[in-house]
């Protein structure tokens, strides 16, 4: 199953080689043209009939959060810090690989007879913690370990419960899903999906690839935060698992074009697929980095919910990633032969 | 003083600056050669010239709220569009597009001002339920500040001086121009207040020589205020530096040599903290030397913002002969 295969890969930012190369491979077949640049993001390339010479964007990104190795102290041990947004209390007792050849390790910290009054009523910091790889000495861990090594979480996808699926990285593998479906399409305009890179370090990718590829529109597709959980009151639940795909308005990043937006909202309405508006301003994603390339994109998003998102065991709803595909591939039929808001002349 | 009241009642957070975009393309028609409408949003007008390309640009945008979610009982809560204080924001009335007022209420009982939070609080539009707030606002609408508007002796005070009160300057410096050799182009930007976002595009495509934001600084001239060394009513001030740019030192002496040839008051301005669209417009393709005009504002990001109207006068003055001068 791809969404399998696309959350078990490993790709932290600005190490999405693992990711690209599958992606590469599924799409291959469905081109006209197929770019990897030089930060490593893949542009694809679907050719319209030439009639219809508007240029639309799809993107979403290849990378994950993770952990980047800083040092290895005399006994062997890792010392590691954050790449992208982690709540450190999240890591102790996770299991990560590291590197190329995932060399299989465990976080961990002192255990807590030994800890004083305050460390144990204060979060654990990732500067206390340590990754064990199991190495005898410093030596030993140097000969699998290297500074600036990788670490990925290390998480199966399963599907259980009701239509649910636990995975790390489905933030935002699931994008990457929903854009390989869409490549299988043809459209009347020219479509360019882009797997983009080092998201979660600060939209970077997203923003040179919209430079190449200056479209007339965007759609971002992403993984987003979901807190329909015990101790959240109900308006602060950004989305709700299982209401569908969510529509962004606004968020630190960007303000999504209206019309699209709307757009997104009355498809799926229209078409009785489930859809909700997010709910909550925070967080960004490479609609913040596209909007702004060039004389300006307009640019919207649409995300599928994930509960503990940034963590090895993020959870999405089956139905809210199906809802996602045919909201999007709607959304792209929708645009076909139509003119578009460009740049308005008023006199 | 008729526009500058309909320019800051009109309704226009960031993101959504059409009714301020429509009021402006009605009102300056038919003193320039071209008027474009950007991707984002921006309104780009020109008056033709054979000279140097010199840009100005002011935002049309405001801060405001944006509704997250309506409750069983029908009240709304949101999140902020800007720099919204928590502090001003308490009991103050907001209107959204279609007029509908609201109240800003709190869900707790407030014992330490110092605790208050944007998250605990609410709109009340009068519903009693969801479906009755349902047919007035939807999630994803958005409300600006009521603040009326009001003169006293020279001063103004409104909402949404900031930044209109540029709009304003841009606009009178557009009816004033006589005789100009330069290429000039009046931006009125979107976005500024989610982070200069229209003026990025807008300096993308028009490309200037050099650039002039006009836009509301803090000031240091009420009681107990933090010292900074601006008044209301002093002249206008030449921005030397605030956390977005360190002004390009042709284009401040530009607007410092300018305003001494013709005895317009001025101030120097040095900000602390904040930035404004000509952050965004310096460091575009290969960067454009830009400066920024200030009007003193007190109470900034309140319903109630206050400015000298002696300031905005020298300002539109000095504007205009920046704008007739041979580059």
């Amino acid at each position: 199953m791809l969404l399998k295969a696309l959350t078990e890969a490993n790709g932290v930012s600005g190490n999405e080689r693992n990711v690209r190369e599958l992606i590469l491979n599924e799409i291959k077949n469905y081109c006209d043209q197929i770019t990897v640049d030089s930060i490593g993001n893949i542009i694809a390339y679907k050719k319209g009939n030439g009639v219809d010479d508007k240029s639309i964007m799809l993107s979403s990104h290849m990378d994950e959060v993770g952990l980047i190795v800083t040092g290895i102290t005399e006994a062997g041990f890792i010392k590691f810090k954050p790449v992208g947004g982690i709540d450190e209390r999240i890591l102790i007792s996770k299991r990560v690989l590291i590197g190329e050849e995932c060399i299989p390790g465990v976080i961990g910290i002192k255990a807590i007879h030994l800890q004083e009054p305050t460390e144990r009523k204060n979060a654990v910091k990732i500067k206390n913690m340590y990754i064990d790889i199991g190495a005898k000495n410093k030596e030993d861990a140097e000969k699998k370990v290297s500074l600036g090594d990788f670490i990925a979480f290390d998480s199966e996808y399963i599907e259980f419960g009701h239509n649910m699926v636990k995975a790390k990285a489905l933030d935002d593998r699931l994008g990457c899903a929903v854009l390989i479906e869409m490549l299988k399409e043809k459209y009347s305009f020219n479509l360019y999906a882009c797997f983009t890179t080092q998201e979660e370090v600060g939209l970077r990718g997203a923003k040179v690839a919209a430079y190449t590829v200056k479209p007339d529109l965007a759609l971002v597709v992403e993984g987003t935060t979901c807190s329909d959980v015990p101790g959240t009151e109900e308006y602060q639940y950004a989305t709700r698992l299982g209401e569908g795909p969510a529509i962004s308005i606004m968020d630190r990043a960007s303000y999504s074009d209206r019309d699209l937006a709307m757009m997104l909202y009355h498809l799926g309405k229209k078409n009785h697929i489930k859809v909700q508006f997010k709910q909550t301003t925070f967080g960004g994603n490479d609609a913040g980095s596209i909007l702004l390339t060039g004389i300006g994109v307009p640019t919207a998003a649409i995300s599928v919910p994930c509960r503990y998102i940034h963590s090895p065991v993020s959870v999405m709803n089956k139905d809210d990633f199906e809802g996602c595909i045919k909201i999007v591939k709607l959304f792209l039929k929708e645009l076909e032969n139509k003119p578009i808001k460009k740049w308005e002349v008023i006199k | 003083m008729e526009l500058l009241k309909k320019l800051t009642q009109t309704f226009g957070p960031s993101g959504n600056e059409e009714m301020v975009r429509e009021l402006i393309i009605k009102e300056i028609r038919d003193f320039v050669d071209e008027i474009n409408i950007d991707p984002l949003g921006n309104l780009i007008t020109r008056k033709k010239g054979n000279g140097k390309k010199l840009m100005f640009a002011a935002h049309m945008d405001e801060i405001g709220l944006l509704v997250t979610y309506i409750d069983k009982d029908g009240f709304l809560r949101f999140s902020n569009i800007g720099g919204v204080s928590q502090y001003y924001s308490l009991f103050q009335k907001v209107m959204f597009k279609n007029g509908v007022v609201g109240v800003i209420g709190y869900n707790e009982k407030i014992e330490n001002m110092k605790d208050l939070k944007l998250d605990k609080m609410y709109i009340d539009i009068g519903a009693s339920n969801k479906e009755e707030a349902e047919k007035m606002v939807n999630i994803g609408d958005v409300a600006c500040f009521l603040g009326e508007f009001h003169t006293n002796m020279n001063k103004v005070s409104s909402k949404a001086l900031d930044d209109r009160i540029g709009c304003f300057i841009l606009m009178e410096v557009i009816k004033s121009i006589q005789k100009h050799e330069n290429d000039l182009y009046f931006v009125f930007t979107v976005q500024e207040e989610l982070g200069l976002r229209g003026a990025r595009t807008s300096a993308y495509s028009v490309d200037p020589d050099y650039a002039i934001a006009i836009d509301v600084t803090d000031t240091g001239d009420t009681p107990e205020s933090k010292p900074m060394a601006l008044k209301l009513g002093k002249g206008p001030a030449v921005k030397v530096k605030d956390s977005s740019i360190i002004t390009h030192p042709f284009v401040r002496n530009l607007m410092i040599d300018t305003a001494k040839e013709n005895n317009i008051p001025y101030q120097l301005e040095v900000l602390e903290r904040g930035g404004t669209d000509s952050g965004a417009i310096h460091l575009t393709k290969g960067g454009i030397p830009s400066g920024v005009l200030s009007i003193s504002t007190r109470y900034i990001h309140s319903p109630c913002e206050m400015v000298d109207m002696d300031d905005v006068k020298n300002g539109i003055k000095l504007l205009t002969l920046i704008a007739e001068k041979k580059l």
